[in-house]
């Protein structure tokens, strides 16, 4: 649904799949002697590199608690101690941080704890 | 009322008229009926509201998947009701029959109706939370007293699932 904000001049990722395009033309020319073992540089997209994103729910006074810590082990695969735990955070103080990260996966989690009609927002961590 | 697991499915039995006319109204009581607080409730923004770019994608294309979503459990909801349509004598008691593989369906359509009746009506927490009140003297009260049995229901089928 969307993407990171875009940057000239290209991003870490680009530039490492350039780099490696090149190394194996080289390679299928012939000019290639020596076999030296490549380094796996760790590198990270726009969307890693965007700020990290919140999914925050809120508290609901309709929700069941025992249905809202189904819905984050279903959601997020939290095991029960942990589901329940965001669960009282939400109920006792309104509201719960339930996972940050990149941003379009943040609104997937959004949207699947809106197909289950609980409050949750997206907001950017400042 | 009586409630058990059967073999595939959740069986109430001993369904009076009463509690089985509030199970008949599960569908229509999810319908927001265009009430502004029920619709902005079952379809809440997915922003604090400082992304007004992102609240109007998801307007024009989650919400029409969520809607689909909602719809698809209502629907199967009220095709199990019909059961409760017998032409058995109108204040005979029932037995409800829901398909196990039914039950996040239910759970869905039970949450819909109780949010919607609880916009509707602008329910209180202290009011949610007031289990014991009785008795049902105004229409208000009936509201209530919806929101919590259907809670009473989804709580059923919690443990069932879990199970």
């Amino acid at each position: 649904m969307s993407c990171g904000p875009r940057r000239d001049g290209g991003c870490p990722a680009q530039i490492k799949d350039i780099e490696e395009m090149t190394h194996v033309s080289n390679e299928k020319a012939g000019t290639m002697t020596t076999a030296e073992p490549t380094v796996e540089q760790e590198t990270r997209s726009e969307d890693e590199l965007d700020v990290p994103w919140q999914v925050v729910v809120h508290n609901d006074p309709v929700n069941l608690m025992s249905y809202v810590t189904m819905v984050f082990q279903r959601v997020f695969g939290y095991p029960r101690e942990k589901a329940e735990r965001h669960m009282l955070e939400v109920h006792q103080k309104g509201r719960s941080i339930l996972w940050s990260g990149m941003r379009e996966r943040a609104e997937l989690y959004v949207q699947q704890l809106h197909g289950y009609l609980l409050l949750a927002t997206l907001e950017k961590t400042c | 009322m009586e409630i058990r697991r059967r073999n595939h499915h959740i069986e109430i039995s001993e369904l009076d008229p009463f509690l089985a006319e509030l199970l008949r109204q599960i569908p229509a009581s999810a319908n927001p009926d265009g009430v502004q607080a029920a619709e902005q409730r079952l379809f809440s923004a997915p922003s604090n509201g400082k992304q007004t770019e992102l609240c109007a994608e998801w307007r024009m294309y989650v919400e029409p998947e969520l809607r689909r979503l909602f719809q698809t459990a209502t629907e199967t909801v009220a095709a199990d009701l019909q059961q409760l349509n017998g032409n058995e004598k109108s204040f005979a008691n029932r037995t409800l029959r829901i398909p196990s593989k039914h039950a996040d369906a239910w759970l869905s359509a039970l949450n819909q109706a109780r949010l919607v009746i609880a916009a509707k009506n602008n329910f209180t927490e202290n009011e949610l939370n007031d289990h014991f009140r009785s008795p049902i003297g105004s229409r208000r009260d009936l509201s209530l007293f919806q929101v919590n049995f259907y809670g009473f229901l989804q709580e059923f089928i919690l443990r069932e699932l879990e199970s």
